[in-house]
């Protein structure tokens, strides 16, 4: 099943400011919600977005239950050389998840 | 708030009904805020493509007693089910009943592939459904109403007439008559299904239209249809073939 | 007139022992615990975000930092806060000199009417905020009896 979307231009200038944007599928359940029996839902969210650039970490970011379900993120980061660009998400319950681009830089 | 608006509405009670005319047409996509449509218009933004990506793995997956897969008998998806979504629910002559494109999905399911039918709003049926959708995207909306369908059109055209629940409401009342004014701080469309199944913020999830109408029928207090009800398929049927002409969105995002 | 949500809102807060706000000052703890007590003056920070939100449950939201983003002179991390909602942290990131711009965007829950905070941390260790004040709609028609 389809877990995360990614967008990552494929080729790009040595030092040009390039835009990243990803959507992972994730219900992103608050802990807040009761059951119509007036339970408690448990929380169950993604805690941490890390992208790296062929390895080195470009952006983090920390997730809260007000992130809204399936997550958007869009950021930028230097294009500063070829090689993999790749998103990993962890969260409640072992919940873990990755994709990753290719980027052609001269 | 939503009481004054109910008052109004009593006051001007549904007498004639009138359809939006063709050219004053507007999709739910015009009532919407720019970060919504934004959502909609990239799909790189939009939720509802992480289905679609699922819906194009199953058109491809072998399954059931046939092991055969969607693409086995109707190849590439992007050719053959070109104009598909735009046309549903149509009329089965063979089989005597109106089907909608859930149906259909799961009809080749079961009878071609051997497989057992997807449940109603599972994630498989959503996302084949979303899948399926997205290559009308940009066509206009086609319901064929042969003679023997005519009075399953009517039938859907008088629900959508029809006062019900306990707020004693139609579907036309809002619809037809106050869309484009406010309900609870929100523009009330015109209820044209042209990007169905949708990404609804409401759900927080893709959904169908069926599901959108069991919204529907609670919001007036009424006892929604079961999932696949004839009284649904009739329904959508008029309501699709009231927005024939309009383009077809899927996946679509809404509030 | 009372509207039907501050009715609603009145009558849960007498009835659900569970708050499903925040208390007050926990946002001004969650800031306190980032910056220390230093002042967070408003500048440099641009929180985009509808005035008027039609789903509280899924809003667009976004962050710029005027920043040069160089090694010397860049911003560590955005930090954006609900003070109404449960919890008053609603997301961080975390950037650095190879972002090339501060500015992200995201999709937030909103649970009420409030003024969302942005705060920045640049690199020299001062802060800079910005605020957005915020009016949520109900959706029609649900799946609940509302």
């Amino acid at each position: 099943m389809a877990r995360a979307i990614v967008k990552v231009p494929a080729r790009a200038r040595r030092g040009e400011i390039i835009e990243l944007r990803a959507i992972v599928a994730h219900v992103m359940e608050t802990g807040f919600r009761r059951t119509e029996t007036g339970a408690l839902v448990p929380r169950d969210i993604i805690r941490q977005m890390v992208c790296r650039y062929n390895g080195v970490e470009v952006f983090r970011a920390d997730f809260h239950p007000a992130v809204a379900a399936n997550p958007l993120i869009v950021f930028t980061t230097l294009a500063t050389e070829s090689g993999r660009i790749e998103f990993r998400w962890t969260g409640d319950n072992g919940f873990a998840a990755a994709e990753s681009a290719q980027i052609t830089v001269e | 708030m939503i009481l004054r608006a109910l008052v109004l509405l009593l006051v001007l009670c549904a007498a004639a009904r009138a359809e939006p005319p063709p050219a004053g047409r507007r999709s739910g996509y015009e009532f919407m805020g720019p970060g919504t449509r934004a959502m909609q218009d990239d799909d790189a933004s939009n939720p509802a493509m992480l289905w679609v990506l699922d819906g194009e793995a199953l058109w491809r997956a072998r399954a059931g007693a046939s092991g055969k897969a969607c693409a086995d008998c109707h190849g590439d998806a992007a050719t053959s089910m070109k104009g598909v979504a735009a046309r549903y629910p149509a009329y089965d002559s063979a089989r005597k009943a109106l089907i909608d494109l859930d149906q259909r999905v799961n009809l080749c399911r079961t009878a071609q592939q051997n497989a057992p039918a997807f449940e109603p709003e599972s994630r498989e049926l959503l996302a084949l459904s979303a899948f399926i959708g997205r290559q009308s995207r940009g066509m206009p909306i086609d319901i064929a109403v042969p003679g023997e369908a005519q009075p399953l059109l009517e039938a859907g055209r008088a629900a959508f007439g029809r006062r019900q629940g306990q707020l004693n409401l139609a579907c036309t009342q809002c619809h037809d008559r106050l869309a484009g004014e406010k309900l609870a701080g929100n523009p009330i469309p015109q209820a044209h299904p042209t990007g169905y199944p949708i990404y609804r913020l409401e759900w927080q999830g893709l959904g169908s239209l069926q599901r959108r109408l069991r919204n529907c029928m609670i919001g007036v207090r009424a006892e929604p249809y079961a999932y696949g009800a004839p009284e649904f398929v009739e329904l959508e049927y008029y309501l699709m073939w009231r927005a024939r002409g309009m383009k077809v969105e899927t996946p679509a995002v809404r509030p | 007139m009372i509207t039907r949500r501050a009715f609603l809102a009145a009558a849960a807060a007498a009835a659900a022992p569970a708050a499903l706000q925040a208390t007050p000052g926990a946002m001004s703890e969650a800031i306190r615990a980032l910056t220390g007590g230093a002042p967070a003056p408003r500048g440099r920070v641009k929180l985009d975000v509808p005035e008027l939100i039609e789903n509280g449950n899924s809003v667009v939201l976004g962050v710029t930092v005027e920043s040069p983003m160089t090694e010397i002179d860049h911003v560590r991390a955005i930090h954006v806060f609900a003070p109404l909602n449960p919890l008053p942290n609603m997301i961080s990131v975390y950037l650095g000199p190879r972002a090339g711009r501060a500015r992200f965007t995201t999709r937030v829950r909103v649970a009420d009417s409030q003024t969302l905070v942005a705060l920045a941390q640049l690199s020299d260790g001062s802060f800079w905020s910005d605020q957005v004040s915020v009016v949520v709609t109900l959706a029609a028609c649900t799946e609940e009896v509302k």
